[in-house]
């Protein structure tokens, strides 16, 4: 069996990587426009004028925030259309009657999400060497928490396009509360420049964890203490992990 | 015996109260050809889709070759292929990778499944548009990739719901002849189909769903037996005269038309012999409607009247 859930989880990590690679220039080419403009209005044009933050240059502070604000964005949207896509046109069946356990669904739709979500980093990555150069801190804690932020928004996805019954609801969630968290969640300032009240408020905001992990692993300065943010991560991805397992097993929104 | 397809007292109830299962047993034989018939909204959809894993059952038994779906479902899914009714394949992948992909969700290993998909599309003679987009085939190139992709995985129960909707003559017996060869070489197959003159031409036995229940399940041959009246049209020439036939119910429809009624132990020698005496020459002869559609009527209609009285 162990064999048979290999090739089927080979399967249909293939068949969404086959898919966003198909239709690039909707999936690859806008977050990479979208951040170009960012570093090129925020850093490069208004960073100058705002000088340095935690002892970099604006420009170099932001530069985490974005590649990590690209990678969940990608992973989260990827995952939601690509799932609620097959339930609209009904080929989850395909997955629904074969032998393919509800683990391997799950991970299935996951690699898609973080193949993408890592491509579309790695391209964001490239764009910013034109702006600053490249310096990483730990290259562990780098990978660690991009392939966390990856799984975590993945499985989110993933629960959106569970309960999904049109497109617009596959839209709504990344438009009304995914962006202004991450807008929220420390992309282009420092958790610590907000008054106390927010930034209490702040630390209900799983993005912050995130984005502070990533840009210790780049820049070596935190908003929250590295291990608190890796553990925070963690229990995200587990949590929605075990909702998505459920749901699907029971055949929430896929079985009649 | 070892049942391809084994289910005691299935009952389904939809969220909303719908009833639509009230307790089906139904064995299937195996190698057999099973027609699952039944009108719109009889049930045979929710039996199939409980059976592949579609819909959620509330209570009752499935096995399929001995396994029970309660508790080896990977086995049973294993042995079953699905053709569904509605086109279910992504629109935009090439007709090949749908037929990949399908055999991967079955752990077939690549180099396999890439000599599975020459044999099959070649089969359905889709070989030739093979890294052609799903969206772009016609109907009917649609229904034969739904099943080339149901037997990626070689199954020994290949389930068919509908196959031949919307499918045209020449390429509906086509059809047949491809899964009466299946059928010969081992493959169990149900059908369900709404084409009367399909099941009766391919299956050797017959379940009739009517209202979520089993009202008939027996062999063609002892189901055909119990139509007691057949209905003939014989085309004939009268030269004006009106045909009168002795003991039977007969109906002129027009004038060249006459519609006889003959019962099983009638036979229709006499008929012949007194429109010859009367100098009313017979053209030719067919059934008025396929002897199948006859009794599946006559039959759902009883269960009607039936329930109406209740």
């Amino acid at each position: 069996m162990f064999k048979l859930y290999f090739t089927a989880l080979k399967g249909l990590s293939v068949k969404e990587t086959n898919r966003y690679l198909r239709i690039w220039i909707q999936t690859l080419v806008p977050p990479v426009i979208t951040t170009s403009l960012y570093f090129i209005i925020f850093g490069n044009l208004i960073g100058k004028r705002i000088g340095e933050m935690e002892g970099f240059s604006y420009m170099e502070f932001i530069v985490p925030g974005l590649i990590m604000m690209s990678v969940i964005t990608s992973s989260y949207s990827n995952v939601s259309s690509s799932f609620f896509s097959q339930k609209f046109q009904k080929n989850i069946e395909e997955l629904l009657v074969a032998p393919v356990p509800t683990h391997i669904i799950i991970w299935g739709f996951v690699i898609g999400g973080m193949g993408r979500s890592i491509l579309v980093g790695i391209l964001v990555t490239i764009i910013s060497l034109f702006f600053v150069p490249l310096q990483v801190y730990s290259w562990s804690i780098v990978v660690l928490t991009l392939l966390m932020t990856s799984i975590l928004f993945s499985l989110a996805g993933l629960l959106n396009g569970i309960f999904a019954k049109s497109f617009d609801d596959v839209s709504i969630v990344p438009t009304f509360i995914l962006q202004p968290l991450t807008y929220l969640g420390g992309v282009f300032f420092a958790i610590s420049m907000l008054p106390p009240f927010w930034q209490v408020v702040s630390q209900f905001n799983p993005i912050v964890y995130m984005i502070s992990g990533f840009r210790f692993g780049i820049l070596g300065v935190v908003d929250v203490p590295i291990l608190f943010s890796v553990l925070i991560s963690f229990l995200f991805v587990i949590s929605l992990y075990a909702i998505n397992w459920y749901l699907i097993e029971k055949g929430r929104g896929l079985r009649s | 015996m070892t049942y391809a397809l084994e289910i005691k007292d299935l009952k389904k109830v939809y969220t909303g109260g719908v009833q639509a299962l009230r307790g089906i047993d139904l064995k299937v034989e195996e190698g057999d050809f099973y027609a699952l018939l039944g009108p719109n909204g009889a049930g045979k959809s929710t039996t199939i889709g409980i059976v592949t894993s579609l819909v959620n059952k509330t209570s009752g038994k499935v096995n399929v070759f001995g396994y029970d779906m309660d508790t080896h479902l990977m086995q049973v899914k294993l042995q079953i292929g699905l053709v569904p009714q509605e086109f279910n394949f992504s629109p935009f992948e090439t007709v090949q990778q749908i037929v990949l992909n399908q055999a991967g969700y079955y752990g077939v290993p690549r180099k396999e499944a890439l000599k599975r998909s020459e044999k099959y599309l070649r089969q359905s003679d889709l070989w030739e548009k093979r890294n052609v987009q799903a969206q772009k085939l016609s109907g009917g190139m649609k229904r034969r990739l739904m099943i080339s992709r149901a037997l990626m995985h070689e199954p020994r129960l290949l389930i068919l719901d509908e196959p031949t909707a919307g499918v045209d003559i020449e390429l509906r017996r086509e059809m047949w002849t491809f899964l009466k060869e299946l059928n010969e070489n081992g493959t169990t197959i149900i059908l369900t189909t709404h084409y009367l003159e399909e099941a009766e031409m391919l299956c050797r036995n017959i379940g009739i769903i009517q209202k979520g229940q089993l009202i008939e399940n027996t062999s063609m041959k002892s189901l055909l037996a119990k139509l007691q009246f057949e209905t003939i049209i014989l085309d004939i020439e009268t030269s004006g005269r009106v045909p009168v036939i002795k003991g039977y119910k007969s109906e002129l429809m027009d004038e060249g038309s006459l519609s006889v009624e003959v019962a099983r132990d009638q036979g229709i020698n006499e008929v012949f012999s007194q429109l010859t005496e009367q100098g009313i020459k017979v053209l030719s002869m067919r059934n008025k409607s396929n002897r199948l559609e006859e009794l599946f009527l006559k039959l759902t209609e009883e269960t009607a009247v039936g329930d109406a009285h209740v």
